[in-house]
């Protein structure tokens, strides 16, 4: 099989931040990246739409459906949500949707900080194979890839976002 | 039949991951670093609206206590509880023993109450490994074993959550003079204490205390022993207290809980020899006016109830990861 073309992971930022901006209000949209990437992207998100609230950080360890097969994740980090969950509109942060586990993870995560008013979702990009009713709010970019394989966001020294396939 | 796989640390599963959690000595520091780690998100989790994750949801753990403690069983239910457990508390020093139930027959009868986890505290050395290799011997070993203090043996949990406390507030072990200082004949917790303090590159480890409280070659565990106080904590980074455990004593080994404060209680002039940014700890119960002097217990550089926290954190992450493994 061919492998499929990258999607170039800066023109994606740009093109979610584009997707973003006329629904946020600076003032009042708070994001919430999830561990590692999505939280490379809300820090980018955050800085090109000038948003007040700093951006906070979630790893989805504690909430994992797969923790009585593959047991705790060794390099789980600590959550970060530096404001008030109670009422606010947040926007979950991710690199990558795939199965809609995570997401579903992070959500339960956030609820234990409070009741947010509104909980929208961005990602760089959809590679099917979802097992949840989950759907972005902002993505843009899809592709279909088989279940060996995965698609990670990396970070270079100078903060470049990149794609990289790697076999399971 | 199940095959026992004690080749190695009986601790460790065969991924070498922790299976059961008996005694720290032996522990490879990567496995120790792992549980200090993991224990850090733990601690935030404090400070959410819901202080509760659902990794042991649906678990079952049993705080298996032949011993009196209010601390240690009080901070490993709310540790289980915060990790949504069911947490039946066993106080068996009134219970089922003094009706002459050995205790692997209490353990059995307990496993077939579908027990997932036993936190353990005996007064004989070596009751948790003992429970441990019986639940192998009888293929239950999906049932994890804490130890959560044995006879003079072993508190390892008790020696994690200070290492997580040293680790905060002075973050690189391999730099430190840290002194051990009290009655550590009978402590299980200056073993564990030793023990990771060892594993984790501490460069001086010292022991302080009369030569009737210090346990015969206490210097082969890799410690330098000091028979004085003052010139023992000249310069220590850390000065970790231990309890006079009056209810251990047997014969004259003290001539009075006054004359011991007078030698070997920690007073703020004897603590000015540390370094000025030494922190002081305790596992508590405090014995004040006997080890410390209370000028000390409460003054700035305590981080006892620091300590208490972590001690949950500890906890959780420990038995979070026993339970996924």
């Amino acid at each position: 099989m061919p492998a499929p073309q990258l999607p170039d992971a800066e023109a994606l930022c740009t093109a979610l931040i584009e997707a973003m901006r006329p629904h946020v209000d600076p003032a009042v949209t708070a994001l919430v990246g999830i561990h590692t990437g999505g939280v490379w992207v809300a820090e980018r998100l955050h800085a090109a739409l000038g948003l007040k609230i700093p951006p906070g950080s979630i790893d989805v360890s504690f909430h994992r459906d797969d923790y009585h097969q593959r047991g705790l994740h060794a390099n789980t980090r600590t959550s970060q949500i530096p404001f008030d969950v109670e009422g606010a509109h947040i926007v979950i942060v991710d690199d990558v949707l795939y199965t809609g586990r995570t997401i579903r993870a992070a959500m339960n995560e956030l609820f234990d900080y409070g009741r947010p008013a509104r909980v929208d979702l961005a990602v760089l990009s959809d590679r099917g194979g979802r097992e949840l009713p989950v759907a972005p709010t902002w993505c843009p970019h899809a592709l279909t890839l088989p279940a060996a394989q995965m698609l990670a966001l990396e970070r270079a020294d100078d903060a470049r976002l990149s794609f990289r396939l790697m076999e399971k | 039949m199940s095959v026992m796989n004690t080749g190695g640390n009986p601790q460790l599963n065969r991924h070498g991951e922790l299976k059961h959690l008996l005694t720290i000595e032996g522990l490879p520091r990567e496995v120790l670093t792992r549980i200090l780690d993991t224990a850090a998100p733990f601690t935030e989790v404090a400070e959410r609206e819901v202080k509760k994750l659902p990794l042991l949801r649906g678990k079952s753990v049993f705080n298996l206590f032949f011993e009196n403690s209010t601390r240690t069983r009080t901070t490993f239910e709310i540790a289980a509880k915060r990790l949504s457990a069911d947490v039946i508390n066993l106080n068996i020093s009134t219970s089922s023993a003094n009706k002459g139930e050995t205790l692997l027959d209490t353990v059995d009868n307990l496993a077939a109450m579908q027990a997932d986890m036993f936190v353990v505290r005996h007064a004989s050395s070596g009751a948790p490994y003992l429970i441990a290799q019986h639940l192998a011997a009888t293929d239950r070993d999906h049932i994890h074993v804490v130890n959560a203090g044995d006879g003079r043996h072993a508190h390892p949990t008790q020696g994690l959550l200070d290492m997580y406390t040293i680790r905060h507030y002075k973050k690189d072990f391999t730099q430190l003079t840290v002194a051990i200082v009290g009655d550590v004949l009978h402590s299980r917790v200056a073993r564990s204490q030793i023990h990771a303090l060892n594993i984790l590159g501490v460069p001086e480890i010292r022991v302080i205390a009369p030569k009737t409280l210090l346990p015969t070659g206490v210097e082969r565990l890799g410690v330098r022993v000091f028979n004085d106080m003052r010139e023992g904590l000249r310069g220590v980074d850390v000065v970790m207290m231990l309890r006079l455990q009056n209810e251990r004593m047997q014969g004259a080994l003290l001539p009075s809980t006054q004359e011991f404060f007078k030698s070997w209680g920690l007073t703020p002039e004897k603590l000015a020899l540390a370094k000025p940014d030494a922190i002081v700890m305790h596992p508590g119960p405090m014995n004040r006016g006997v080890e410390i002097d209370s000028a000390v217990a409460d003054g700035k550089q305590a981080v006892i109830l620091p300590q208490v926290t972590f001690g949950i954190a500890v906890r959780m992450a420990v038995m979070a990861m026993l339970g996924g493994n």
